[in-house]
């Protein structure tokens, strides 16, 4: 393995309360090491250049089941996007969702090193991970749809939450995946018979127990598995106006789950969560109330879901939620895809447009929330990929919250009265450097618990972004165009150790890992014969077909997670 | 020795049923448990028939002469590298591994890729591209549908353990099988045949035969009222699966957009001023959409019947909008049937690597798609390539002749595992393994749920797998590259060497 030392950056790490120092990075075997032969190694001059670690993001829709069906269903969509193949890279397509080559490619070429795949149904798995080892050049990692799994909820309802935990961690296993995903809980068992959940303590059909149930109770079997991340939550009432109620009583109903040393529970795309007024003709944001919320309590972490003014696919496992959004976005596209006793899914294509009103709010929403929680440490920043616009967008994101001069350009484009409801002329907030680097790396590692990601210290893994800034000439909030540019181009992407963007091109070619956990608990095998029994009854494919196998995973990571039960 | 192997997976239709027992003896399989007819078919007796290939061949003078491997796949490679449009047709029986090496082929010679949903449900894809497509995995309907409409198929012999395993016949969490019921009215059926045969038979005396009437449909039994589930077939004629169901409706050939446009007004309460849509009485078309909003949960499986005749994606467009509109007043959703056991996983394997099922170009360096300029038949009709590879298909058997004349104007390969139809025509042919059988791999079933097929024995002695015949050609195939730009760059030293 070659040795590398970059010389002289101004080194962002924020995990290592590193803000902007001129300093070397050195790089050996695929870790960050406290010096290398300085004659041996290939010496990359960062002089005026940022370095920071590898961009690490927490929730993109890249790979699998649901994400292919968007793909399919949209070829108006990748002709106004294409990739050449060259002599190192593939051919493909992008826009709203891109090829997974192309995904590739395009993350490592904005420095994003690791990215979490945050959606899948645990039936489907095997084609998550066909998919992600098509996806070169980052690590990725996947989350597996469980909060209305009928295994979850019977036991649940049962009161049996060690008997829940160790079944979870069974899933976890048989799907190699990282994370309990909830969507919408109890909302996609209700699907089923084409009904939803509307609040914390409506009674989910056919199951005797609520939301709110599922939610704790989770919350609970994730700290009995010691899971690195926690869990990874799509609110009820997502999408639905007023909704931001349904999500403080939500991250109420967590306190009590809480001890007081690490985060219970993520809620994602926030943005998408935090809405006010009683219906879409009073539709106003509910972002104060939000980070009020999460400013006095420390027991939840968020990702925002930024709205990038796209035209993009959403897509989520919240089948109800979807149907809602058919009937209400004019009859555009729409898919529908249940999956037995796990999920279900949902597909439609949407133009976020700046002139309406409802999409300009979420548009301000979204950085409402990411300049009023003061603290950088519970965000993330997303989009939700390709929710709320591609990832390839984050650049923009970047700048709107890095500098006010760019919010207010955007701003004076969008609806009047979207800008007259807007509460961004009154906040002065502009992101620094190091600030930006908490929620695209630092802080998002530390919610993931990925501890060798995010960070540039020693015995970390060597994913590095260098990025034409200057941190010391540059007035980033007044040039924020140049910023931006640099951001969406990294000059080096390194990724373990070796240097795969070099110029703001693809020089090298390397597979990414796949990070799945092996929880260990007490009594596996009675556990499995238990599943045994239960497949014929839930499932239509057989026991042994059901677990992803070796076969699937190109280059796994395997991390293995003592349990408490 | 015997060794049984469980959890089998069928490698035939789109079902991909997994529970399969299979017996081997001295490498044979001698026995299958659970499966279908089709199955067995295939299993025990197919896959070892006389007709397979047992070594690569190639045609010289006209006649075809056994090779080694390395020759077949040079020959192949350079076949390919001469062509300026190649075509690379069929995959749907290969596993995803395979047709997963065959896009890196196809964008490597800037050719054209088609797989055979091009000639079955590639109206369906397409109509899903126009509006979407409300669905379920078959799971959720075999545990929840109690209405079950099969339109234009008849999976009692095209998928003999659809009806089983996902939908009326089988068990599920809130929905009881409706097998005995069906057993029952089947002993009714046939007491009925006996004592009718009696009658006549007591009466015998000459009547002149009479031609057949028209069909008359009939009226909408009593049972499309009761709770439990239910099962409509909508077919041009009375299918096996017909037998089978509660209500059997015949529809006129080519009516069926009209009649799904009946169907789609009475679900939105909408007044028609005829008497018959298709042959079908609207007083009928009234009761079964009344059956239809009454279901706590529908679902609809159609099959080539509808993609294959007047109308085609449109077809499946209106069929799919009522679907939509249904949703409204209660949960319905439809799905196609697909046939070959992984054409599904070739439109997978195709979209998630270039953004597009089917119907692929990459003569310009990155994908391009369009139903009926790069699909085969029309790229055939029109003579637009210069070379064909078909790997686990039989255009031979099923395309019209002007396609397989003109691709009988350039070189052929062929990688299949006995000698179908096109393997007979071809210039370079391939033996290969049974996906399934001899090969593990993936396969989508048709509801787009990744099974694993298993190897349960071993190929005969040189047959490789189709996977790795494809990565080889492709080795070959750049090989072939690398060296004439060499040459090139040679001879444009030398050219400039000349001038200086």
């Amino acid at each position: 393995m070659t040795e590398i030392l970059i010389k002289n950056g101004f080194v962002i790490d924020p995990l290592n309360n590193i803000n902007c120092q001129k300093m070397d990075i050195a790089i050996k075997d695929g870790k960050i090491v406290e010096k290398v032969n300085e004659r041996e190694a290939k010496v990359i001059d960062a002089s005026g250049l940022t370095v920071m670690a590898g961009g690490v993001d927490i929730h993109s829709h890249i790979a699998g089941s649901e994400v292919n069906i968007g793909r399919m269903l949209r070829p108006d969509d990748h002709v106004k996007d294409v990739v050449r193949k060259t002599a190192l890279t593939r051919s493909g397509t992008g826009y709203s969702i891109p090829s997974t080559y192309v995904t590739g490619y395009r993350y490592s070429k904005m420095g994003y090193t690791t990215v979490m795949n945050p959606s899948m149904a645990a039936m489907k798995a095997k084609h998550a991970h066909e998919e992600l080892n098509d996806i070169p050049l980052i690590d990725k990692a996947v989350f597996t749809l469980l909060g209305d799994w009928w295994v979850a909820l019977e036991t649940i309802a049962k009161g049996d939450l060690e008997e829940c935990a160790r079944h979870i961690a069974w899933m976890i296993r048989a799907t190699r995946s990282y994370a309990i995903k909830i969507v919408n809980p109890g909302g996609l068992e209700s699907w089923g018979f084409g009904r939803n959940v509307h609040s914390l303590d409506d009674e989910v059909p056919n199951f005797s127990l609520t939301p709110r149930d599922i939610i704790t109770g989770m919350a609970k079997v994730n700290a009995m598995l010691n899971m690195p991340h926690t869990i990874h939550l799509h609110t009820n009432n997502l999408g639905i106006p007023g909704n931001y109620k349904t999500t403080i009583e939500t991250m109420q109903a967590l306190e009590s789950v809480y001890k007081g040393d690490k985060p219970v529970g993520h809620i994602t795309h926030i943005q998408f969560s935090s809405f006010a007024g009683d219906n879409w003709a009073h539709f106003k944001s509910g972002a104060a109330e939000i980070a009020n919320y999460l400013n006095a309590h420390n027991h939840m972490t968020i990702d925002i879901g930024q709205v990038t003014f796209a035209d993009t696919t959403t897509m989520t496992a919240d089948g109800p939620f979807e149907f809602s959004l058919y009937e209400l976005g004019g009859h555009n596209k729409w898919v529908n895809s249940d999956v037995e006793t796990e999920s279900s899914g949902g597909i439609i294509p949407f133009h976020f447009k700046k002139k309406n009103a409802v999409n300009a709010i979420q548009w301000s929403i979204g950085l409402e929330l990411s300049l009023m929680i003061k603290d950088p440490w519970k965000v993330s920043m997303t989009t939700d990929h390709p929710n709320g616009g591609p990832f390839y967008h984050y650049p923009r994101v970047f700048a709107w919250l890095y500098s006010r001069k760019a919010r207010e350009a955007t701003l004076k484009k969008c609806n009047k009265k979207a800008q007259r409801k807007s509460l961004l002329p009154t906040l002065d907030r502009e992101y620094t450097l190091y600030e930006l680097a908490i929620i695209t790396r630092a802080g998002t590692a530390k919610a993931l618990g990925l501890k060798n990601k995010g960070h540039l210290g020693i015995g970390a893994d060597a994913d590095v972004a260098i990025y034409n800034i200057n941190p010391e000439t540059t007035d980033i909030a007044q040039n924020y165009k140049p910023v931006r540019k640099a951001f969406s181009n990294a000059i080096y992407t390194i990724k373990d150790g070796e240097i795969v963007v070099k110029d703001k091109e693809i020089i090298a070619i390397r597979p990414g890992r796949t990070m799945w956990l092996d929880v260990q608990t007490k009594e596996p095998y009675r556990i499995n014969e238990e599943m045994k029994r239960k497949f014929k009854e839930y499932w239509t494919v057989e026991f042994d077909n059901y677990p992803v196998t070796d076969h699937y995973i190109k280059v796994p990571e395997k991390i293995t997670i003592q349990a408490s039960v | 020795m015997a060794e049984i192997f469980k959890s089998v997976v069928c490698p035939i239709c789109g079902c991909l049923c997994d529970d399969l027992e299979a017996t081997v003896e001295n490498n044979e399989i001698v026995k299958m448990k659970n499966g279908c007819a089709v199955c067995e078919a295939k299993m025990v007796h197919g896959y070892k028939s006389d007709e397979r290939i047992l070594e690569p061949y190639i045609r010289k003078d006209g006649k075809l002469v056994p090779v080694s491997m390395d020759e077949a796949i040079c020959k192949a490679a350079q076949i390919l590298t001469d062509a300026k449009y190649p075509l690379l047709f069929g995959w749907t029986s290969s596993v995803s591994e395979t047709q997963h090496v065959g896009v890196e082929l196809a964008e490597e010679l800037g050719g054209a890729l088609d797989n055979c949903c091009s000639v079955c449900h590639g109206p369906s894809v397409m109509a899903i591209q126009e509006i979407g497509i409300p669905t379920a995995t078959l799971g959720q309907i075999r545990h929840r549908a109690d209405l079950i409409v099969y339109w234009a198929c008849d999976p009692w012999s095209s998928h003999p353990r659809h009806v089983e395993r996902y939908t009326a016949f089988t068990d599920g969490r809130f929905e009881k099988s409706e097998f005995k019921e069906y057993v029952q009215k089947l002993k009714a059926k046939a007491s009925q045949k006996k004592v009718d045969a009696a009658i006549r038979r007591t009466q015998v005396r000459y009547q002149p035969s009479q031609p057949p009437k028209a069909a008359i449909v009939e009226a909408p039994p009593q049972s499309l009222a009761k709770a439990g589930r239910k099962m409509i077939v909508f077919d041009v004629r009375k299918t096996m699966t017909a037998e089978v169901a509660d209500y059997f409706v015949q529809v006129e050939p080519n009516t069926d957009y009209e009649i799904f446009g009946a169907l789609r007004c009475l679900v939105n309460d909408q007044e028609l001023d005829i008497d018959k849509v298709g042959g079908v009485p609207v007083e009928y078309l009234k009761e079964i959409v009344d059956a239809m909003v009454n279901a706590d949960f529908g679902a609809i499986f159609f099959g080539l019947g509808l993609t294959q005749s007047v109308g085609r994606f449109r077809n499946i467009e209106i069929a799919i909008a009522m679907t939509r509109d249904l949703n409204r007043k209660t949960k319905f959703v439809i799905a196609p049937m697909r046939g070959h056991f992984n054409v599904t996983g070739a439109n997978t394997v195709f979209a998630w690597q270039t953004g597009y099922p089917f119907a692929l170009d990459f003569s310009q360096g990155y994908p391009q798609y369009n139903p009926g300029e790069f699909t085969a038949n029309d790229l055939l009709r029109r003579g637009d390539n210069d070379a064909t590879l078909v790997i686990s298909a039989d255009p031979g058997a099923h395309f019209p002749k002007s396609s397989i004349q003109n691709m009988m104007k350039h070189p052929l390969i062929t990688i299949n595992p006995d000698w179908n139809a096109i393997s007979r025509l071809g210039d370079v042919v391939f033996p290969t393994q049974w996906c399934g059988i001899e090969q593990a791999g993936t396969a989508y079933r048709m509801d787009s749920i990744p099974v694993t097929l298993k190897k349960i024995v071993e190929a005969p002695k040189g047959i490789l797998a189709d996977e790795e015949i494809v990565r080889r050609i492709l080795e070959k195939v750049r090989d072939i590259k690398a060296q004439k730009n060499e040459k090139d760059i040679q001879g444009q030293q030398q050219i400039l060497e000349r001038k200086m």
